[in-house]
């Protein structure tokens, strides 16, 4: 297991190192320029020039690179060009509404997935799987903002039980979780429509196993046995998918915290588009990215903790 | 029964898929009404025979944006699908031709694109370059690489393993002419399916890029943008939210479906992984 972490480890930091080359190279390299996206057509090129020199953007791409990542590592991300306040608390501040959306977003998608994967599997070809397939056809049809949109007119518009939008801050817990259901509801529900089916053909896949046979012959009950042998066998490609999901729940986060007025991630990041606060951005897509590969990287070692095959596979 | 079912999916989807495409020909010909066309005075008309859907804030014609705003869905739908299958074909034939370092290479490069879902992507080429269709079509283009190149190789590998395969190599064949004369011809059935539900993804990337204004600017019509219109009267006109996004989920639903049909119909080996 050492071998294989410390094998994993490397993997995650040239991962890391990469991507920040690529984020770098289209948010700095490419022919799109900051300050003149900043100034407007209408800017004379000396006034771009000083604009240039102020944010730095004169400077040689290796000398901007590496005082970008210097400032990353320790903890420093800029100052916003629009707020003319450092990045570093912006971001944290979003991230105290984004990260327990994502959390109870994929809690939620995962509760279900798991529910309605194991019932649907259990039952297969019959009526229940066929419904269970149904919905899940509907959930990945629906987009979440969508959906997201239809129970603010549910609840908000008709019902008038819970607000369109906004956020009340964590000064008051039980309000701002309440801000937060729906739109966990609207991420979580259509992320569990790809998590049901990915649970319910690994584990349809697991019950034909000769394991499931030989625990059957035992005298184990059937429910036994798919509880004990099947689901934990059926668990890594489960988690492999919800790791790749992260980053869609993520994608699609950013969209319903605008559908909600959520002041998260997604919000901040189109803020400071439209204010062509470009530093900003190229810190939030880094930070995203950080965060998927970091959990890709976590569920790499859970899958191997799970499965010890996995372990002896990659060293 | 079995058969009836992917009988009945692959109908259904194919007629959905159809309406899809009809209404985006026929916005080039025929809309009622100009979609883009503004008319403060019959602003947010109800449902009537002279406005099927009624009107929006502007007094524009709700089922006429419906209908031209297919032709976005399918553009971006289309060009980010034959991206992905161009590049993505390319990758997945080097890596199951050429094994090793090149293949592992190939593919913990698309494992690393994973990380960045088309929205990032968008996200950063809007804010280098400015809103617009062709940002959202490279970035969704290029999230379609990865996930084609996998089936690719996973696929042409199997085929490659194969005694045809074989033989045409011990014959003294390339490498290209085995994969347009034997891998391609044996790997379409999966790429199909696989691009008819890569296009159904699109559409809804494309819907969700629009609603954040990061994809079709006015006066183009597109459902994403309708969404996002919607919401601003939302508490006055909580119809205007439902038709583009059934439009889009009907849509997805009908190219979901027939990718399902497909796959039974085209290759029911493939049914078994699924």
């Amino acid at each position: 297991m050492a071998l294989f972490l410390l094998q994993r480890l490397s993997v995650l930091a040239a991962t890391l190192v990469i991507a920040s080359f690529v984020v770098f190279a289209v948010m700095a390299i490419l022919p799109g320029n900051a300050a003149e996206t900043l100034l407007g057509p209408t800017a004379t090129p000396e006034a771009v020039a000083a604009l240039m020199a102020k944010l730095g953007l004169d400077q040689p791409l290796g000398v901007r690179y590496g005082r970008w990542i210097l400032g990353l590592l320790r903890g420093d991300l800029g100052v916003s060009y629009a707020y003319g306040s450092p990045i570093a608390p912006l971001i944290g501040a979003s991230l105290t509404v984004s990260l327990p959306l994502a959390a109870m977003a994929m809690a939620l998608s995962a509760a279900i997935a798991l529910a309605g994967g194991v019932y649907a599997a259990d039952r297969r070809g019959r009526a229940g799987d066929a419904a269970v397939m149904a919905f899940t056809q509907v959930g990945l049809a629906v987009p979440s903002f969508w959906l997201a949109i239809l129970m603010v007119i549910l609840f908000a518009v008709m019902l008038r039980i819970a607000p369109a939008g906004g956020f009340p801050g964590w000064a008051d817990p039980v309000r701002a979780l309440g801000a937060l259901i729906l739109p966990a509801v609207a991420l979580g529900v259509v992320q569990a429509a790809i998590l049901t089916r990915v649970t319910r053909s690994a584990l349809i896949e697991a019950l034909g196993e000769d394991y499931m046979r030989t625990a059957r012959a035992k005298g184990v009950t059937r429910r036994a046995a798919l509880w004990r042998h099947a689901l934990p066998n059926a668990l890594v490609p489960v988690l492999t998918i919800m790791g790749l999901q992260f980053a869609n729940l993520i994608a699609g986060a950013i969209v319903v915290e605008n559908v909600f007025v959520l002041p998260g991630l997604g919000r901040l990041m189109l803020q400071s588009i439209s204010n062509r606060d470009t530093l900003v951005v190229q810190d939030c897509v880094m930070l995203i990215a950080i965060l998927v590969i970091a959990l890709n990287f976590l569920v790499d070692v859970a899958c191997a903790a799970i499965d010890p095959r996995l372990r002896s596979r990659a060293a | 029964m079995r058969f009836a079912r992917g009988g009945f999916a692959l109908w259904l989807g194919g007629a959905l898929a159809a309406a899809l495409l009809a209404m985006a020909l026929l916005s080039l010909v025929w809309t009622p009404y100009p979609p883009a066309a503004i008319d403060i005075p019959h602003k947010l008309a109800p449902p009537s025979l002279a406005h099927w859907f009624g009107t929006d804030r502007l007094g524009r014609d709700v089922a006429s944006q419906i209908i031209a705003g297919a032709r976005v869905s399918i553009l971006v739908g289309v060009v980010a699908v034959v991206i992905g299958l161009v590049f993505g074909v390319a990758l997945g034939l080097v890596a199951a031709f050429r094994k090793g370092v090149v293949e592992d290479a190939i593919m913990k490069g698309c494992d690393f694109v994973f990380a960045f879902p088309a929205l990032l992507t968008a996200i950063m080429l809007t804010s280098t370059f400015g809103p617009g269709v062709v940002n959202a079509i490279v970035a969704i283009g290029v999230a379609n690489v990865p996930i084609i190149a996998k089936l690719t190789r996973a696929t042409g590998a199997a085929v490659l393993a194969r005694e045809f395969s074989l033989a045409a190599r011990g014959a003294g064949r390339g490498p290209v002419a085995i994969a347009f004369d034997h891998v391609l011809p044996n790997i379409a059935p999966a790429l199909i399916v696989q691009a008819t539900i890569q296009f159904a993804i699109a559409i809804l990337a494309e819907a969700a890029l629009s609603y954040l204004g990061l994809g079709a600017q006015p006066p183009q019509p597109s459902w994403g943008r309708m969404l996002s219109d919607a919401q601003s009267v939302l508490f006055n006109a909580p119809g205007l939210a439902i038709y583009p996004g059934a439009a889009i989920a009907l849509s997805v639903f009908g190219l979901n479906l027939l990718g399902d049909g497909l796959r039974d119909a085209l290759d029911p080996k493939l049914r078994a992984r699924s």
